[in-house]
């Protein structure tokens, strides 16, 4: 089946999806937007975790179908969504970035980064180590951030209690989130 | 496979009609696994996603109409009071991104025993609004189960809504598992006090290949809280009593050993739990509210 749909603000397509693909194949194998990662399989991990207009999942449990004219954020697209956030934009035509953009996104400390606020935090606090679950953590704690600019550790803990890292231990993460809250606080 | 996307309800029941061996998908959180894992290949997908009412719930008089795909962050955060004990299950379903998925309506129609909100229907009682093109069935819930991952819908039929006995009294949850979040149950148990009709109903969750309530044990509660008087003078429940209720619900369970956990295990934990939330819920119905926050 043909599947049309919004992903990091653009319109996409994909031809001949199998009807019991999930959401997640759809977006590494068909757009070629590896950021969420398939590790569980089972809503597990979170490490998939994406926006479905608006509202964090697991992309792994959504049939692709079920995305069908709905807006998706992945992590390759934070960046710029958070930037359209900040600037109160509206998601109008020419916004959004590019299939071919997402792919050659890198993280490039530095001036011209095309780093969300709550990316910067993860990197200068130190939480990421293998860097496996951090796309999905990342896509969690940024909208934890949006509904909750100000977030109690129990909070914290909650809103990422369904992203599993066996690296850190999550104390770096637990910073990280404090961080970008602390950072957005002294922005006002 | 077919992928079915009906828009409205009557599309819906026309196309299960037609389908009958369609899976419904709703948030996925049940299906999708089994798909995942090639553990069901169906002919078809019935997405319900489109039908808007689904995800919606009216507050009635004495019951709340539930729709089907109303997700648990929902009544979490819209239904505390009208479902205290359905929101409580429903904070200890997976995880955030489960919870913005999964509704009471793939529960019921997944029928896994251990499915978190099937304690707390029970216990509050509750209806199952059954639909097809041939027209509605209202199923009590504790009927509505009928196997491990089995219920009574026909093959034509949707779950369209729950219906749930608004909370009279106090209501609590209780669910043991190794971590507090993403954990499906080793056991669970939901209780209710019905100060309306001086009664008190249970559900007991993963400890029998499907959902019961300990009936011997409600009676007996019922009983022994009347003959002394207690729905009246507010005193607290002998210990004696509290012990034999626990009794009761571990009796009542007919559990299994598996990865989870051991059948032993299972009937002590129930034990403990049916007496921890018997006194959590009583104190609150003497005025004495709970503060702490995990069960």
């Amino acid at each position: 089946m043909r599947l049309t749909f919004t992903v990091n603000g653009r319109k996409q397509q994909a031809d001949d999806v199998w009807e019991g693909e999930s959401l997640l194949y759809v977006l590494r194998e068909r757009m070629g937007l590896p950021g969420s990662k398939n590790a569980c399989e089972q809503g597990e991990c979170g490490s998939c975790t994406v926006r479905l207009d608006g509202v964090p999942v697991c992309a792994c449990l959504v049939a692709a179908g079920q995305a069908q004219d709905r807006e998706v954020v992945t992590v390759e697209g934070l960046a710029d969504f958070a930037r359209q956030r900040d600037h109160g934009g509206c998601a109008a035509e020419g916004h959004g970035i590019s299939l071919d953009d997402a792919k050659r996104w890198r993280s490039k400390p530095g001036e011209n980064a095309q780093l969300s606020p709550i990316q910067r935090a993860f990197i200068d606090a130190g939480a990421v180590q293998c860097g496996f679950c951090t796309p999905g953590l990342l896509v969690a704690a940024d909208e934890l951030l949006e509904r909750n600019s100000s977030p109690s550790d129990e909070d914290i803990r909650e809103a990422l209690s369904g992203n599993l890292c066996r690296c850190t231990g999550y104390e770096k993460i637990l910073d990280a989130v404090r961080l970008a809250a602390a950072r957005s606080e002294e922005a006002v | 496979m077919d992928f079915l996307r009906p828009a409205s309800w009557e599309e819906a029941l026309a196309a299960k009609a037609e389908h009958p061996t369609a899976v419904p998908i709703a948030g996925g959180t049940d299906v999708m696994v089994e798909i995942n894992f090639d553990h069901r290949r169906p002919d078809a997908l019935l997405d319900l996603n489109r039908i808007g009412e689904l995800r919606e719930w009216e507050v009635g008089e004495e019951t709340v109409r539930l729709g089907a795909c109303v997700p648990y962050t929902r009544i979490i955060e819209s239904l505390r009071a009208e479902l205290p004990g359905l929101a409580l299950a429903a904070h200890t379903v997976g995880s955030p991104q489960i919870r913005n998925r999964g509704s009471v309506g793939g529960n019921l129609g997944a029928a896994s025993p251990a499915g978190d909100s099937h304690p707390a229907l029970l216990a509050a009682g509750a209806e199952v609004e059954a639909v097809s093109v041939r027209g509605t069935r209202m199923i009590p819930v504790e009927e509505f189960y009928t196997g491990v991952k089995r219920n009574c819908l026909e093959p034509d039929e949707l779950i369209r809504a729950v219906h749930i006995k608004k909370a009279d009294g106090p209501q609590q949850f209780s669910k043991v598992g190794t971590r507090n979040a993403m954990v499906i149950a080793v056991c669970a148990f939901g209780i209710a006090l019905h100060p309306g009709t001086r009664t008190v109903r249970t559900g007991i969750g993963s400890a029998a290949p499907t959902p019961i309530r300990a009936t011997a044990a409600e009676e007996f509660l019922n009983s022994a809280l009347a003959e002394a008087g207690l729905w009246d003078s507010g005193q607290i429940i002998p210990p004696a009593v509290a012990r034999q209720f626990a009794e009761l619900v571990s009796g009542a369970a007919n559990p299994i050993d598996d990865v989870r956990g051991s059948a032993a295990y299972r009937r002590h934990a129930l034990g403990v739990m049916a007496r921890r939330t018997l006194g959590w819920a009583w104190e609150e119905y003497r005025g004495n509210e709970r503060s702490a926050r995990c069960a």
